[in-house]
């Protein structure tokens, strides 16, 4: 198979029309659904929750569809294309953390709370401290994967439809375009979310995560049958046209790796350590999937969700590895870098590559070339849409209802006041996006899993399972590990003093590592020990209330 | 948040019976150990592929290495782990915390969600905790 250059040929014409009439259809169908959700709508339980009418099934299908991010999909894809086996270490992590989740979270959580994550936390403590804090660290969390998704649409929808600098596109130019991609992902994403509450946007969510992990499937088969199923052909096909030979296959081209300087190893190592640490501690403190576990009627439903989602999640991670692989093997990795340097369009250019290959050369190329670019564009929607809830929901529920209103707030106007902060959260999130567009964000979600595994996973876990634990506990992990998290990264160097970071003409860090969660997990985790015993404050009835309540689900909303 | 018909002291007197001590040890004494274990294990991959890149690109079958069947393994123990738990979820956990919730009565695990009723009635009064 020849090189194929996606902008250049196909792209241009029928696939581009085509991406875009599939894409509409996406929107058609899920904001369809949306409406009709809406009518559905009409409870607080209803909009937080989705009325908790969701079966296992698709609530795993759910959580798969807020997880898989276009990060995954495209990012990891990208990665085992151009650095191989490290790619793989990134879905590892990602999947193995779906265990903390299982053994340690999810049912507790559904059995004890209500609407939003604070809810768990505040349950035995002062409530309004407790959860202006749980509401700071969701908005932050949320915000940060919010931008990075929505700059990495204004980029790859240029990419996709191959607008490149000096064309244009519809009358605009590569500039315009990216900015119209951002505020119509935004406008769209509110539009769930205000319109379809967690209903509308849970359903989204299955469209989005069957589309995604059909279109990975056929492509897994393709490659797969390319090479008569045997893998280590593929692998070999993949090393050789990588242009990085047998340590393709191995670990240490991406993360750790080995450089003349023993200190910058050292460094390097240590940094794919804390990678790997918070990757497997972040997810069972992410905002949006924590609220994914009360969409079900019992926590058992929810233990069930869980499975699948594990099942879903792993399958995909799977796919990318062929896809990676492929991309590597059949577009090779000069192709995928002349496109776009991290990688991130190897998917797309492999399905290109695949559609010519079986389907009757450059139509078929582009028929599939549009069909995945369609599915990734959904992929993105979709978790901006469950991000956008998530910090809504915490907005209205925890700090409207509970701290400015001191519980006294209605429910319609709990819900009215969700409604208005998606639309503000929305709108916040596409001026920020737009100001960021030129920066390289691409380490806002590694930041965001790094606060959800120093702030809110000591704080969910002591509140669960340590009777002592209290509410200045709470407040010192919370605000302890994000400060940690966040400053340790405002002084490395991914905001400075590198030359791929986000300031690269300017030097004011001193922390080496770009990822903080080796110093700033464990971080979080004393500071919630150390903030309880300083404070006098137990309350083992309420202790009694939330241990009963969390393991037997008596009492369970 | 709180539960009308439950007073405080049911749920004291529920924390410290005999059923209520089984169900929590039976609980801890599987998710802790097994958390240890997955986290160990998991470490053990992260830790080889960042020191140990000789064994981890010894070959194994063509072009299949230690490092890519050490991740796959990590994908068949996440899956097992999974599955062993749910089976031990509802064999050894269910039970007892079906008979608890039972024995306290009203909305239980199995129950239906909350009637629209409990549902309309606002939080928790915010400062009624402390």
């Amino acid at each position: 198979m020849q090189s194929h250059f996606l902008a250049a040929e196909a792209s241009t014409s029928t696939s581009r029309t085509l991406t875009i009439t599939l894409f509409l259809v996406f929107v058609a169908i899920t904001l369809a659904l949306t409406i009709w959700a809406s009518r559905q709508t009409k409870t607080a339980t209803d909009f937080y929750a989705g009325g908790r009418q969701f079966s296992g099934f698709q609530n795993g299908m759910a959580i798969g569809g807020d997880y898989m991010s276009a990060a995954s999909f495209l990012g990891i894809a990208g990665l085992i294309a151009l650095y191989g086996y490290d790619g793989f270490l990134y879905s590892i992590g990602f999947l193995v953390a779906w265990l903390v989740a299982l053994l340690l979270v999810a049912e507790l959580l559904r059995n004890s709370g209500r609407y939003t994550m604070a809810d768990v936390l505040a349950f035995r403590m002062r409530q309004r401290p407790v959860r202006t804090a749980a509401s700071v660290s969701t908005i932050v969390v949320s915000i940060f994967y919010l931008i990075a998704q929505m700059v990495g649409a204004g980029a790859l929808v240029s990419l996709l439809l191959g607008i490149r600098p000096g064309t244009t596109f519809l009358g605009m130019d590569a500039d315009t375009a990216k900015i119209a991609t951002i505020i119509l992902v935004g406008a769209l994403m509110i539009v769930y979310v205000v319109v379809g509450g967690m209903k509308g946007t849970t359903y989204v969510q299955i469209v989005k995560a069957f589309l995604l992990m059909s279109g990975a499937l056929i492509m897994t088969v393709l490659v797969l049958a390319h090479y008569k199923f045997n893998l280590s052909s593929l692998l070999g096909d993949a090393a050789e046209r990588s242009g990085k030979g047998a340590a393709f296959l191995e670990p240490g081209l991406r993360y750790g790796v080995e450089t003349a300087s023993a200190s910058a190893t050292f460094y390097s190592k240590m940094d794919l350590l804390s990678l790997g640490i918070a990757l497997v501690l972040g997810t069972a403190g992410l905002p949006h999937i924590l609220t994914r576990f009360y969409t079900v009627p019992t926590s058992r439903v929810a233990r069930k969700s869980v499975l699948w989602a594990i099942g879903i999640i792993g399958t995909f991670y799977l796919f990318t590895l062929a896809l990676g692989f492929g991309a590597a093997a059949l577009v090779g990795g000069p192709a995928i870098t002349a496109q776009d340097k991290a990688g991130n369009t190897a998917a797309p250019q492999l399905a290109q590559a695949l559609g010519i290959d079986y389907f009757g050369g450059e139509t078929g190329g582009a028929v599939m070339l549009a069909i995945i670019a369609a599915v990734a564009f959904a992929t993105i929607l979709a978790v901006v849409a469950g991000l956008t809830l998530a910090s809504s929901s915490s907005v209205a529920h925890d700090f409207y209802a509970s701290v400015i209103k001191r519980g006294q707030a209605g429910e319609r106007e709990e819900v009215r006041v969700a409604r208005i902060s998606a639309f503000v959260i929305g709108a916040v999130a596409i001026v920020l996006s737009i100001f960021a567009q030129s920066l390289n964000v691409a380490f806002l979600v590694a930041l965001a899993f790094a606060v959800a595994a120093s702030a809110n996973l000591p704080a969910i876990l002591y509140s669960l399972f340590w009777k002592r634990f209290n509410t200045a506990g709470a407040l010192w992990s919370i605000y302890g590990g994000l400060a940690a998290a966040v400053i340790l990264v405002f002084f490395s160097p991914v905001v400075s003093g590198s030359a791929t970071a986000m300031f690269p003409d300017s030097d004011w860090h001193w922390f080496p590592l770009s990822n903080p969660g080796i110093i700033s997990i464990p971080f979080g985790f004393l500071c919630g020990w150390i903030g309880t015993v300083i404070s006098k404050e137990t309350d083992a009835d309420k202790y009694a209330e939330l241990e009963v309540r969390s393991l037997t689900g008596h009492g369970a909303h | 948040m709180t539960t009308e018909a439950t007073s405080t002291d049911r749920y004291l007197e529920v924390q410290r019976s005999e059923d209520f001590a089984r169900l929590r040890r039976k609980l801890r004494n599987f998710v802790f150990p097994m958390t240890v274990a997955f986290f160990l294990w998991y470490a053990l991959y992260v830790l080889l592929s960042a020191y140990a890149r000789g064994f981890m690109s010894v070959k194994l079958v063509g072009n299949i290495n230690v490092a890519l069947l050490f991740g796959l393994l990590q994908f068949v123990t996440t899956f097992l782990i999974a599955w062993y738990y749910s089976r031990y979820a509802a064999r050894e956990l269910d039970p007892i915390a079906d008979k608890i919730g039972n024995e306290l009565g009203a909305a239980t695990t199995t129950a239906t969600p909350a009637a629209p009723a409990a549902e309309a009635t606002t939080t928790t009064d915010p400062e009624a905790a402390k």
